[in-house]
């Protein structure tokens, strides 16, 4: 259990880095709390495996350092460094009973028998292997061989931190709730700091306190998931989480308010933007009201998802789209509006704070 | 469903059936001939029965020769399969070194085995061999044509400088595709290196190291060439493998009888530990 800063940590698989597109992660300064659950988020090739690599010590990085709890861990190996990591496919020794694999980390570390055997047991019962303790590993479903190595990650109870790399891309879907869940549960119960890598947004919303945004090499955003719906501080934050993602238009400044091809919006507050940066509003579906007055869209389609509708519409020319009310109808000549606490200014796709 | 039924496709596999008929099943039926069959020449053949088989089942000179291989094929083997794991754990994983050992390894099998036996008799001979010269210039009485023993340790060597490669490269070839993820999960998991080999790199060998042994146990089982150029089976008989001893019962008495009947059990024997060996660890794969 450990706190962990991330100081001026970059790290290119390049020799010799030169611009920033040499770069997998581009330099970062970040502190995870002790006993937080964090979910690194982002698109594939974005460098959540690397900077999970990077923690858990299987990757050096080029430049900047690694601390747990304010101790540099930069030059030491995994294994001297006292954390779990769980692999995205399962990684079992064959040969070993099913006991025997979860038991092998502590015996390695020369823990005494008696207590190797409790903790065994103990994960065996959080995660239903209790049956199967005695069986050979090799034989087994790639659920059942997955759930043994998220075992091994758990098994010790003294580590810094559980390191998972989407860990339940082969689980069933069925099984994932499941298993996510006794994650919570044991995240809770032995307060592990845990970072959770996945590319599914459900996943990392419902497993982390804190939802760690990466893209194209840095961390975009952390924070909340209501963070993360609200303010999202970059567009691809917007754009990623919420299911439709944030419409994204460009507008020009005028003060406090807004203009939008021909119409006008007002903004809660004014924001100060440079000459030349691209600006643009952002607005989640889920912010925009059809309403009797305010700006005319034409209306394309509209998809029930079940719990809700949304209406795929135009706004000036450019696809927008909105969430509504499963009961709610969508009048021919729709118009709409915006809810102030919805509306994101963005210069060059960072967020702008808006002045009061 | 309504299958159009036309056996004509079997004409297909006849060439093949021709081929293999003519070139395998053909010869190997006079080798059976001859096992059960006497001649005094003009074509004329008496029936014999299993007498030939009896003779050579109850023949000291047999059950030596058996014995010569059986220690010469178990020897190699035991310093062929460790020593070639060992080698290729040795090797770098990538890079240009990489390349530079696999062509290394790779040279010794390219030489044909009466090549490898004529350098090998040279390289060793007492007087002007490099080999042979150095030991003796050392102090250590070494000549492979008059001492069983000499002979024996060189015939050992040159296999194991010959065929240890082949080991190595399948060796090498199975531990490359084992996923990285299984050492970085042992690293998070504090094995050791002994833990590493003994329970990721050995399971995950273990079929390549099944084709290995049946190769090479074949192989030395059946070796002819390389011990007959290097020795001709002396000093003695102390080399005489059964390769050697059938070629002098069957050429060098004409014996065809004991040499048919020798062959056939040789034949079979080959056939049973490869099949033993093979279900026996296949056996093993299903539990």
């Amino acid at each position: 259990m450990a706190r962990i800063d991330l100081s001026n940590l970059a790290h290119s698989y390049l020799p010799n880095p030169k611009s920033d597109n040499d770069y997998a992660l581009t330099r970062m300064n970040h502190t995870w709390d002790d006993g937080g659950a964090y979910a690194l988020l982002g698109p594939s090739g974005c460098g959540k495996t690397t900077l999970l690599n990077i923690i858990s010590g299987l990757l050096r990085p080029s430049e900047g350092q690694v601390l747990f709890d304010g101790k540099d861990m930069t030059d030491l190996q995994p294994q001297d460094r006292n954390i779990a990591q769980v692999f995205q496919f399962p990684v079992i020794y064959d040969t070993m009973t099913v006991y025997d694999n979860l038991a092998f980390p502590l015996r390695n570390r020369h823990v005494p028998e008696a207590e190797v055997d409790a903790r065994v047991r103990e994960i065996a019962s959080h995660l239903d292997l209790n049956d199967a303790l005695m069986t050979r590993a090799r034989g087994l479903t790639a659920d059942a061989k997955q759930t043994i190595s998220l075992g091994r990650g758990l098994v010790r109870n003294d580590v810094n931190a559980i390191l998972f790399d989407e860990p339940l891309t082969v689980i069933d879907p069925h099984m994932k709730w499941h298993l996510r869940s006794k994650l919570k549960l044991l995240h809770r119960q032995f307060e592990h700091t845990m970072v959770y890598v996945t590319h599914d947004q459900t996943e990392a919303l419902t497993f982390a306190d804190k939802v760690v945004v990466m893209y194209d090499g840095q961390i975009v955003q952390l924070g909340t998931p209501e963070e993360l719906f609200i303010k999202p501080s970059h567009t691809f934050v917007g754009y990623f989480i919420g299911s439709p993602g944030m419409n994204v238009m460009p507008i020009e400044l005028d003060g406090a308010s807004a203009k939008l091809g021909g119409q006008t919006v007002s903004l809660p507050g004014a924001a100060k933007v440079k000459a030349g940066d691209k600006v643009e509003l952002g607005v989640r579906p889920e912010f925009i009201r059809l309403d009797a007055k305010g700006m005319p869209v034409t209306v394309n389609k509209v998809e029930d998802v079940g719990r809700q509708k949304i209406v795929r519409a135009q706004l000036e020319g450019r696809n927008i789209a909105i969430v509504i009310g499963e009961d709610e109808s969508v009048p021919t000549d729709a118009k709409i509006a915006f809810d102030p606490k919805g509306i994101n200014v963005y210069a060059n796709d960072w967020r702008v704070e808006l002045g009061a | 469903m309504n299958k159009t039924w036309n056996n004509k496709a079997w004409f297909m596999v006849l060439p093949v059936l021709l081929i293999v008929a003519m070139n395998a099943v053909v010869p190997l039926m006079t080798v059976v001939n001859y096992s059960v069959q006497d001649t005094f020449g003009n074509n004329v053949f008496f029936f014999e029965g299993a007498r030939w088989f009896r003779e050579v089942l109850e023949s000291e000179r047999f059950h030596n020769a058996l014995f010569r291989q059986f220690s010469y094929t178990f020897i190699i083997l035991a310093i062929e399969i460790p020593l070639g794991v060992g080698i290729a754990l040795a090797m770098p994983r990538s890079g240009v070194w990489a390349s530079v050992c696999l062509v290394l390894m790779a040279l010794p099998l390219l030489i044909p085995w009466n090549v490898v036996g004529a350098m090998w008799n040279i390289f060793a001979l007492p007087d002007i061999g490099l080999l042979g010269y150095t030991i003796n210039a050392m102090g250590i009485d070494y000549n492979f044509t008059s001492q069983p023993i000499s002979a024996w340790i060189t015939m050992v060597l040159m296999d194991v400088w010959h065929w240890t490669s082949l080991v190595v490269l399948l060796a090498y070839a199975g531990l490359r595709s084992i996923d990285d993820a299984y050492y970085q999960a042992a690293r998070i998991d504090a094995a050791s290196r002994w833990s590493v080999f003994r329970y990721i790199q050995l399971p995950k060998l273990k079929h390549v190291l099944t084709i290995a042994f049946l190769l090479r146990f074949m192989d030395s089982f059946m070796i002819y060439t390389e011990p007959f150029v290097l020795t001709g089976g002396g000093p003695g008989n102390s080399t005489t493998l059964l390769s050697i001893d059938l070629v002098k019962a069957g050429l060098g008495e004409f014996n065809l009888g004991i040499a048919a009947s020798m062959s056939i059990i040789y034949f079979l024997m080959t056939l049973l530990v490869c099949w033993l060996f093979y279900t026996l660890t296949m056996q093993g794969e299903k539990e």
